[in-house]
């Protein structure tokens, strides 16, 4: 797929097609599907195989398990606060299905749910309802001074209000194109250098050793996109646990 | 353990010489560098994109084309600056309560304290 006719063609890796068979196609059931369910299997997998043997001292399975709940809990006691920590199942399921979604598409013939605008927006979506719920049923009327600072000139209201809502209603946009974009931007960087690989690779008899560069950058770019799906699971969760803070506090 | 004294010393001074410190502290800054150009862009961006949006939806249902679309673009590019303003300086209110106040530090994680002693 990546060098058919010797173009570069990065883009058809995020290209949605029927998983399962025919039952698949008949119901829409892609293989961003299939990844999601995937992953959220996988999830499940850790949590209940790893903690089944509830050890005082944890075992491999255990251990990853354990460090993943502990990071999250960490994450929202710190930032939200301990008022905060009934929203941990939430920032917790969150934090894991983009992790996992980032990890899984990594994976060779593997599916990046996440580099969909279309889920990343309907995660960010899901935590700009709760946030706002969280606000309105902790706050109500108080809720609405969020977007008027108090102690500004009341002559600048019209500009104020205004410019207050925009920038409220752009955080699930900003929040699911960061992962969007870091998901797409790593994915098309690792398919045009693996693509170099190939296309040089058959230039004569010197191809494969010009071909060994790209090879080496793409063995480092795989490294880096580890990193990054890590972050960018990171960012999310650690986003929304800050606008859970500002929706509880108010500030 | 007599073989690891001075050896911090010795490296340091090894490092200096190969001029390898510079050149790991430059590449530590870059990737943050990047990252916060890249957050305050994606700010910026997603900013004008709602502005925008509520712009040309307002205009397409009062049939008014341009001006809210001009005006909901200049208060979308205002947002966006908001938002990159309070990437640096999270907001904070006199009316917060003490504990907030307390725990509101960089927005980008370093916020410490607070609820850090309800640990079990």
């Amino acid at each position: 797929m990546a060098a058919e006719g010797k173009t570069i063609d990065a883009l058809s890796q995020f290209e949605l097609a029927p998983a399962l068979g025919p039952i698949g196609a008949s119901v829409n059931f892609t293989q961003s599907n299939l990844f999601m369910l995937i992953a959220a299997g996988l999830i499940l997998a850790l949590m209940h195989y790893g903690m089944r043997p509830a050890a005082v001292v944890p075992g491999r399975l255990q251990a990853l398990a354990e460090t993943f709940h502990e990071f999250a809990r960490n994450l929202v006691v710190e930032q939200v606060g301990p008022e905060g920590r009934r929203f941990f199942p939430f920032v917790f399921t969150l934090f894991m299905f983009i992790l996992f979604g980032n990890m899984l598409g990594l994976l060779p013939f593997a599916f990046t749910f996440t580099s969909h605008i279309a889920v990343t927006f309907t995660l960010a979506m899901i935590v700009f309802v709760l946030i706002t719920v969280v606000a309105v049923s902790l706050h109500g009327k108080k809720f609405l001074g969020y977007f008027f600072p108090e102690g500004a000139p009341i002559w600048l209201a019209p500009i104020i209000i205004p410019v207050e809502i925009v920038s409220y209603l752009s955080r699930p946009v900003s929040l699911s194109i960061r992962l969007f974009a870091n998901m797409v931007a790593g994915h098309v960087m690792l398919k045009v250098f693996a693509t170099f690989v190939v296309l040089l690779g058959g230039l004569g008899a010197v191809g494969p050793f010009i071909a060994v560069l790209p090879l080496a950058v793409n063995v480092a770019l795989v490294g880096f996109e580890v990193l990054v799906a890590f972050l960018q699971a990171y960012v999310f969760a650690i986003l929304t646990c800050i606008y859970l803070h500002d929706a509880v506090h108010l500030h | 353990m007599d073989t690891r004294d001075g050896f911090d010393e010795r490296l340091r001074k090894a490092r200096e010489r190969q001029g390898l410190d510079r050149g790991t502290s430059r590449q530590g800054a870059l990737p943050g560098a990047a990252a916060i150009g890249f957050r305050a862009g994606v700010e910026v961006v997603s900013a004008l994109i709602v502005g925008v949006g509520i712009g040309w939806l307002l205009d397409r249902w009062l049939g008014t084309f341009p001006w809210l679309f001009l005006v909901f673009f200049l208060i979308g590019g205002a947002a966006g600056v908001l938002n990159v303003y309070r990437l640096f300086n999270p907001r904070t209110r006199p009316g917060a309560p003490p504990d907030a106040g307390a725990e509101a530090g960089s927005k980008d994680g370093s916020r410490t304290g607070g609820g850090r002693g309800q640990d079990d």
